[in-house]
């Protein structure tokens, strides 16, 4: 295997863009804040692999309009992926472990506000027997949320306390589109939106794109004093039918975590929960250590842009390593409704060879 | 005023979609006011039937009736309904598990509050009044115990099991140009045709692109161009199609205005299709100003020019 890291991260959250839904004008200076970083130019970008989705831009083949942002002459190598672009970053490692290219420019995009986002979303559901329903991802959330406070594993106070953590830690993020902490009681006094979810349990609906730069090797080194070396990465997904998951638990997140061999040793982990009583589950699902600091950023809670929102993970866990926060960290992403595919990425300070 | 134009769109089309011999079955039974579980290798009921055993992935192939009344095992509340849900006043949205089925089914549920839905509460089926083979023949849930009047008339069972459905989707956008694309459509308000040059390879678009395709960098200068050009390339239509609005045989062009380096796409009109030809000079026929809006349709056509062909020399870097 060869030693891979992410060295550079570049993004933006907003609650509406002023702009196309292919997002390019958000893109060029999103790609020049990852040059800077780097010192690279686009000549030096082995590989570009985006995730983003024709049904939130309302038009098709957005991700290829997206491409003007690079600049494309000669061509350049590159791929796309109708998913978050946490997935992105997967086919860019395996392209680098692949001996292909030694470096790689990851992102994301997606204009959320241009339609009516939970109902959009029904569209990754079963065309059958659940897309002519139309449910809509806070309700499958809330079915979720009440299944586990049902069962003992939550309750209402628990998801409070993770909403205000996450958006007190989101006032020192210049990027989160809702912040502000307040107390469990406050919390808990407010209405319930999609009983028992309230609005500050659900992600805000956001605008946004970034971009994960990532390089194996001497190719890393040059970035960084710290590059955040990918030392295990994996994803697993459950089934299409929601009836026939237990949807208090996360089997495929448990699977991600055991394929790269536990998260034992996890000081700061970004988690991809878009709803409070997600961010509960996963910490149990991952098995984090109590001591675990769960989403410095704010997290999703705070803002999470569609199809970028899981790679935003990455990049906030991969700046702790370098500027010399924790050792260890773990970045998270989910796809599809109540948690349905997960991926983790596991990054530490030190090369696998240096461990 | 607002950074970009923006506009309504809508998203519109049907998926015919195969169903197989499992959702075929379901789907089928659901049309006939019956409910099709699943059984799968550990003896459990699914509802609805999978295609594929979720442990053993095996195709499942046993079939079972299951009862038209079940139990609420989780809900939620919608407060605020979205369009093409089961109900358009506030409802719930609850997984309900049959009597004789194993695992739950995802279906509203018709109740004027939250404070009528509790978990473990007995429910029954509302059949739909004309069964389509959908999902939708399941109209909705609604407490055992409401009295909610007679169950509409069974409809004739059909005679073999259902082999596609039709699944419309529809949805719909607020649709913004990009701000460049914005200062095009805002100069054809003005009867002007606005493009914009590359600062590094400059090359002019139009119309103007946020970022130079080639270069990766935004067009800043503003150019107004002539509207006059050259056709590149061009096509003539005989087929005809939905939402056309010209009479097929008719030529769609690639037409590269003076002083442009990318074509723009129009119609050639005034002239019988099998004449148009490459390098035809053309000139832009502007509709009446009072019928103007921020669109390149306030330019009608292109028309020949009075004017010898263009050399090709003058166009072959653009084809």
């Amino acid at each position: 295997m060869r030693d891979v890291a992410v060295v550079g991260f570049a993004q933006r959250q907003m609650t509406d863009f002023d702009g196309s839904p292919t997002c390019v004008e958000l893109l060029v200076p999103i790609f020049a804040e990852c040059y800077e970083q780097t010192g690279w130019t686009r000549k030096d970008v082995g590989f570009w692999c985006s995730g983003s989705s024709d049904y939130l831009a309302g038009r098709s083949f957005s991700f290829v309009s997206a491409i003007d942002s690079i600049g494309v002459l000669p061509p350049v190598n590159e791929s796309h992926v109708e998913m978050d672009a946490a997935w992105a970053l997967y086919e860019a490692w395996l392209k680098i472990q692949m001996g292909e290219v030694d470096t790689a420019i990851v992102f994301g995009f997606g204009k959320s506000s241009a339609g009516q986002l939970r109902r959009t979303l029904a569209l990754q559901l079963d065309p059958y027997t659940m897309t002519p329903l139309w449910p809509d991802t806070v309700s499958l959330a809330g079915l979720q949320a009440r299944l586990g406070i049902d069962a003992g594993r939550w309750d209402e106070a628990a998801m409070a306390e993770v909403v205000n953590r996450s958006l007190t830690d989101a006032e020192k993020n210049e990027y989160a589109v809702r912040s502000g902490g307040s107390s469990i009681e406050d919390l808990l006094a407010r209405p319930l939106y999609a009983d028992p979810l309230r609005k500050h349990d659900c992600a805000p609906v956001t605008d946004g794109a970034a971009a994960i730069v990532l390089a194996a090797d001497d190719r890393a080194r040059e970035v960084r004093d710290r590059p955040a070396w990918i030392s295990g990465i994996a994803h697993n997904t459950d089934g299409l039918q929601l009836g026939t998951r237990d949807l208090t638990r996360s089997g495929s997140a448990e699977r991600a975590a055991a394929a790269v061999g536990g998260l034992g040793g996890v000081e700061v982990a970004e988690l991809h929960a878009p709803f409070s009583h997600q961010e509960l589950l996963l910490r149990d699902a991952l098995g984090l250590a109590g001591d675990t600091r769960i989403n410095p950023s704010g997290g999703p809670l705070a803002g999470n842009p569609m199809f970028t929102g899981g790679a935003i993970r990455i990049g906030e866990a991969a700046r702790r390593v370098w500027d010399g926060t924790a050792d260890r960290v773990l970045g998270h992403a989910t796809s599809g409704p109540a948690l349905q595919q997960n991926l983790v990425c596991v990054m530490d300070s030190a090369t696998s060879g240096g461990r | 005023m607002s950074r970009t134009l923006q506009a309504p769109v809508t998203v519109a089309f049907d998926y015919t979609r195969s169903t197989g011999p499992v959702l075929g079955r379901f789907l089928t039974g659901l049309h006939d006011r019956r409910v099709v579980g699943g059984v799968l290798a550990d003896g459990r009921v699914a509802v609805p039937p999978p295609e594929f055993d979720p442990t053993t992935h095996e195709p499942v192939t046993e079939f079972a009736d299951v009862g038209e009344s079940g139990t609420v095992t989780s809900w939620t509340w919608v407060s605020e309904p979205v369009k093409g849900q089961p109900l358009d006043r506030p409802f719930a949205f609850a997984l309900v598990t049959l009597d004789g089925a194993d695992t739950p089914l995802l279906h509203a549920v018709a109740v004027d509050s939250p404070e009528a839905m509790a978990t473990g509460m007995r429910v029954r089926a509302r059949w739909a009044e004309e069964p389509t083979g959908g999902i939708n023949d399941l109209a909705w849930f609604e407490p055992e115990s409401a009295d909610a009047g007679p169950s509409p008339t069974p409809a004739d069972s059909l005679e073999e099991d259902l082999t596609g459905i039709i699944t419309p989707v529809s949805l719909d956008y607020s649709y913004a140009a990009s701000p460049e694309e914005s200062a095009f459509f805002r100069g054809l308000a003005e009867g002007r045709i606005v493009g914009q040059r590359c600062p590094q390879c400059t090359k002019v678009y139009v119309p103007p692109r946020s970022a130079c395709p080639v270069d990766g960098i935004p067009t800043e200068e503003e150019v107004e161009l002539a509207h006059t050009g050259t056709v590149t390339t061009f096509c003539i239509v005989n087929v005809p199609f939905l939402g056309q609005q010209i009479d097929p045989p008719y030529v769609s062009a690639y037409i590269l205005l003076d002083g442009a380096d990318i074509a723009l796409q129009h119609l050639i009109l005034d002239i019988p299709a099998e004449e148009v030809r490459m390098g035809m000079r053309v000139t832009a026929v502007w509709k009446p100003r009072e019928e103007w809006t921020t669109s390149v349709e306030n330019i009608s056509h292109f028309a020949p020019a009075d004017e010898p062909d263009a050399d090709y020399e003058t166009y072959r870097h653009h084809l």
